[in-house]
This record gives structure tokens, C-alpha cells and sequence, in this order.
């Protein structure tokens, strides 16, 4: 069996007639995790919406394979049920929708897709309590609205349990440990690496190496003006904590 | 007694429409609950306009009696014609000592197309009097129809220690205008009111709440809250509000707060990206935008109510 899990090949894309990714070329297999970086601008986020198909970037050429197949033309639900998900860097608030309410209505869209029998509140509450305490979060904030007055270090805990609840493929953090303190980055980590198998890929988005700490990376890759300039193993992304980016230009 | 009450809420003179209701009117309703009763279910109506380049002008009283309460719900609907037709109607609401009514609406006249091209002109005059000590009237209102809506159901608290409440959503969508609110004239002693007011704007459509609370010199003690929220959705619907506040002694208290939201494409991208449908998506977010609203209404017109947003809105946004 083919263990790639994603391939991207020669992607060019644009927003708003600017060019964003130039000849952008990853490959990432199953039990894999990369660990992407690179300064500000350099087009980490963008990747990463356009690999959840996000409408407003604009697909100039290239291709990308998921699970073997051109995901190009999908809507970003089916990228979702596929098993495509992404942390968002900036998770978004949705007043008056319950978190509760929200998690459901995404495990049992999976589940409608994958032909599983959907879940009622009450087998979905047993679902949800078991995998709280992963992220050490408490039963009070499915009550709660979908990131409303929410801490930073909430809003990424909410992510990482909507990724272990999806039970995802493949997982894209976008500086999922931006702007967390040590304790909430222990707790996010313990989950990341409780969540990995060897069937799952990640992939991280980050900006310091403390994450790296935590989670091992098997590849570390340095992004610049649109595409992937250098890269290498953890070892690495201590070299660029110590040099900075400068040093790659040289 | 229906001499007694009949154009007392709302004098013939009122307004155009209300004088050209008083002229013109032939049908309507009439409901008395006596004293010492409590009416042991929601009342009904159904009102449809049929023929094309018509108009309708039916009349309610409703009359509450010593210690009697009553739920009363109407729906409206209508054909669709690329003409317009209107519909003036006049409901007067009479609620005397420690009596209730609850009036809930759910209007669904014909919109116009997506053009903006026929609908109802819907200009109706809406009016309760709280006459004696510890009355309350209530009015909620979900607004989804209509190419054109004039409509500001309101409450004269003329008893001490009366109560006045408006629920309202209204939504529009394409071409639609709607103006509605509510008015609160506080006249008796330790009166209180309560407006909450929601509208959802969508397409190139205009809504606009526009209210006044009036505590007036002897109602002294009077309290008022009032919350008006506009959520916009696209980004050439137009969303006003318009509060009118008086408050002509100075033991009284008003709180009056607003909010403008927008349905925004990040918000519904959270949604994909979670494999979660642009239509339950926005269903979701409605629906949690209204909530304090539909429990306010009968079980079944509340879930009625969620769907037949979600349906008004169908393919306005993405």
C-alpha cells in the first residue's frame, strides 16, 4: 500500500493577482510529521489554507494529491471528510452557536460521510467527556459559544480536541503554540503526540522551536518567498533559533 | 362591548391607514376572555391574501377581562403576484387588572422576487393598552415576508405597575424593507418594558428598527431595557437602528443597548473546514442570533420559525 499520504506538486498561487506560493513542493507520508518555518510573510499560512480549499487564493498551477487522488477541485467540506484538517492560527468566534452544538454537527457530518450511524446528544456527550480530559479542558465549556471570550490558550486547546474528535489524516497547525505559555503548550503537545500514529501525518506550522521540544519532527523545512529553500531534521531548527533565517541566503 | 372598545386603542384618525382600515374594514376577529379565566390554549388565526391587486383590511380586538389570560398566535401568507397587493390591518389589544396577553406573530407574506418585483406592502397598525393595575401585554413578531413593512406593535402602560414587552426578528432578504419597532408609552406608576429586537439583513434589502420609550411625568419608578441587534449578511444589506428616548421624570430607568454583527466568510470557512455545510452553517448561527426570541414563542411556531429563516435564506450567502 502506498504510504503517501499527501503530495504537492509545482504549486503557484496567487491572491489578488499577488503570488503568494512560486513552485511550492512537499511530500509527506504516513507517520510523518514536518515541521514547517520561516519568517513572517513567507506564505506558511496560505499554504495552509489552500490546502483547506479556503475560496479567496486562486490555484495558478500545480496540482495536489490527498490520499491519491487531485483534491483541487473539492469544496473544503470534502476536504474535511476526507480527512483533511487545519488548526486554525487565529480560531474564529461564533456567538450564540454552543460548542457542544458544533462539535457535534461536525463529528456526525464525518460520520454521515464515512456511511456511520449518527449520534444523538447524550452517546455524543459520552464521545466528547472522554476526550476533554486530553486537553485538560473542563465538561463547563461545551456550554460555552464556539471560542467566544475564550482565552488564546482555549482557543487552542479547542482546536487540538476538534482534531483529535475528527480523528483526522491529516492535521495542519498554523502556530498552534503562538502566544501560549509553557504549562497550555505541555498540555497541547501531550495531546499531539497521544493523537499520532503511524496511518496519521502531521504537519506544524511554527515559529519557535520550543514546540520541537515536545513533538518530534521527522523533517523540519525552512520556507521562504513561497517555497521550501532548505530542508532538513530537528537539528536544524536549532541552527535557525541560534542564526535566524539570514543565514540561508548566503 | 365592542362598542365600548372598538377603535378605542386606536382611534380612526391615527394614521392614513388606520383611517383607511376604519373605513373600508368588513371582517376580523374578536375575542373576549372573561374575568377569573385562564384561556386553556394558544388561540390561532390564519390570514391569506388571495386575489392579485387587492387589499386587505380585517380588525382584532381582543379584550382581557379581571385575571384572565391568553395566548394568541397569528400566521400570514400569501400567492406570489408580480403585482403588489396591501394589507392594512389594525389590531387592538385591551388588557385589564392583572390580565395577560401574549400576541405572537409569524409573518410570511409573499416578498417580491429576487428583483424586487410584486410582494405586499404590509402597513399595519398595531396597539395594547395595560388599562389597569399589574396588566401585561406582550407582542412577539417573526417578520420574514412582505416587500414592504410599516409595523410597530406597542403597548400603552396606563396602569400602575403595567408591563409592556416586544420580541421582534425580523429578517429581509433581495429588495425587502422593513421598518419595524415598538412603542412604549409609560404612564402609570412603576411601569415596566422590556424591548428585545433582532433584524437579519440580507441581499441588497433595508431594515431598520425604529422604537420609542416615552415614560411620561407621573410614571414615576418606570423601568425600561431595550436591546436592538442587526446582523448583516453580504455586504450590501443595510441595517439601521433608530431609538427615541424620553423620560420626563427622574426616578425612572432606561437601559437601551446595541449591536451590529456580520455573518463573515471566515466564520463560514470555520464551518467547512469542519466539514460542516454553508446551509447548517448559517442555520446554526441564525438560529443562536435569535434564540432569545423563539422561546419566547409557542413550541411548535419556534421550530417552525428556525426553518423558515434558514429557508429565506437559502443560497443569500457563499
Amino acid at each position: 500500500m502506498n504510504s503517501t499520504l499527501l503530495e504537492i506538486k509545482n504549486l503557484q498561487v496567487t491572491i489578488n493577482e499577488i503570488e503568494i506560493l512560486k513552485r511550492f513542493n512537499l511530500s509527506v507520508k504516513k507517520g510523518e510529521i514536518h515541521a514547517i518555518m520561516g519568517p513572517n510573510g513567507s506564505g506558511k499560512s496560505t499554504f495552509s489554507k489552500v490546502l483547506a480549499g479556503h475560496p479567496s487564493y486562486r490555484i495558478k498551477e500545480g496540482e495536489i494529491f490527498f490520499k491519491g487522488c487531485n483534491i483541487l477541485n473539492l469544496d473544503p467540506e470534502e476536504r474535511s471528510h476526507l480527512g483533511i484538517f487545519l488548526a486554525f492560527q487565529y480560531p474564529i468566534e461564533i456567538p450564540g452557536v454552543s460548542n457542544e452544538e458544533f462539535l457535534r454537527l461536525a463529528y456526525n457530518s464525518k460520520q454521515k460521510f464515512c456511511n456511520k450511524p449518527e449520534v444523538d446528544p447524550l452517546e455524543f456527550l459520552e464521545i466528547i467527556n472522554q476526550k476533554l480530559s486530553l486537553v485538560n479542558m473542563s465538561p463547563k465549556f461545551l456550554s460555552r459559544n464556539v471560542n467566544e471570550g475564550f482565552s488564546g490558550g482555549e482557543k487552542k486547546r479547542n482546536e487540538i480536541l476538534q482534531m483529535i474528535l475528527l480523528d483526522s489524516e491529516l492535521s495542519i497547525l498554523d502556530e498552534t503554540d503562538s502566544g501560549l505559555d509553557i504549562d497550555a503548550l505541555k498540555i497541547i503537545s501531550t495531546g499531539i503526540n497521544h493523537f499520532m500514529d503511524t496511518n496519521k501525518a502531521i504537519i506544524l506550522i511554527t515559529h519557535y522551536q520550543r514546540l520541537l521540544d515536545y513533538v518530534n519532527p521527522t523533517y523540519v523545512h525552512v520556507m521562504q518567498d513561497g517555497r521550501i529553500i532548505k530542508t532538513g531534521t530537528s537539528a536544524l531548527a536549532k541552527e535557525l533559533e541560534d542564526k535566524g533565517y539570514e543565514w540561508l541566503n548566503d | 362591548m365592542i362598542e365600548k372598545y372598538l377603535g378605542s386603542v386606536v382611534p380612526i384618525g391615527d394614521n392614513y391607514f388606520s383611517a383607511l382600515n376604519s373605513a373600508v374594514f368588513t371582517d376580523g376577529s374578536f375575542c373576549y376572555i372573561p374575568k377569573n379565566t385562564v384561556c386553556p390554549l394558544d388561540l390561532s388565526t390564519y390570514f391569506r391574501i388571495n386575489d392579485p391587486n387587492s387589499g386587505q383590511f380585517e380588525r382584532t380586538l381582543i379584550i382581557a377581562d379581571k385575571n384572565s389570560r391568553v395566548n394568541y398566535l397569528e400566521g400570514c401568507t400569501a400567492p406570489q403576484y408580480d403585482t403588489n397587493q396591501l394589507h392594512a390591518a389594525v389590531v387592538e389589544l385591551v388588557s385589564l387588572k392583572n390580565s395577560t396577553i401574549k400576541y405572537s406573530t409569524v409573518q410570511n407574506w409573499y416578498s417580491g422576487n429576487k428583483f424586487g418585483k410584486g410582494g405586499i406592502y404590509n402597513f399595519v397598525t398595531k396597539r395594547g393598552i395595560c388599562i389597569n393595575l399589574n396588566a401585561k401585554i406582550s407582542w412577539t413578531q417573526v417578520e420574514t415576508g412582505s416587500s414592504i413593512t410599516w409595523k410597530y406593535p406597542s403597548c400603552i402602560l396606563m396602569g400602575d405597575n403595567t408591563q409592556g414587552e416586544f420580541y421582534s426578528v425580523a429578517l429581509t432578504n433581495n429588495y425587502q424593507q422593513a421598518d419595524t419597532g415598538t412603542k412604549m408609552i409609560h404612564i402609570g406608576k412603576k411601569t415596566r418594558s422590556r424591548i428585545i429586537s433582532k433584524g437579519i439583513s440580507a441581499g441588497k434589502s433595508k431594515n431598520s428598527y425604529r422604537g420609542l420609550v416615552n415614560i411620561l411625568t407621573k410614571a414615576l419608578g418606570s423601568r425600561n431595557y431595550s436591546q436592538c441587534d442587526s446582523l448583516l449578511i453580504g455586504n450590501v444589506s443595510n441595517a439601521n437602528t433608530f431609538p427615541y428616548i424620553s423620560v420626563q421624570n427622574s426616578t425612572s430607568k432606561i437601559e437601551h443597548e446595541a449591536s451590529t454583527s456580520k455573518i463573515g466568510e471566515e466564520q463560514i470557512f470555520y464551518f467547512l473546514q469542519r466539514g460542516i455545510c454553508v446551509e447548517k452553517a448559517i442555520e446554526l448561527m441564525i438560529s443562536g442570533f435569535c434564540r432569545e426570541i423563539f422561546t419566547e414563542l409557542p413550541l411548535e411556531f419556534a421550530a417552525e420559525a428556525d426553518k423558515l429563516l434558514t429557508l429565506k435564506l437559502e443560497g443569500s450567502v457563499g
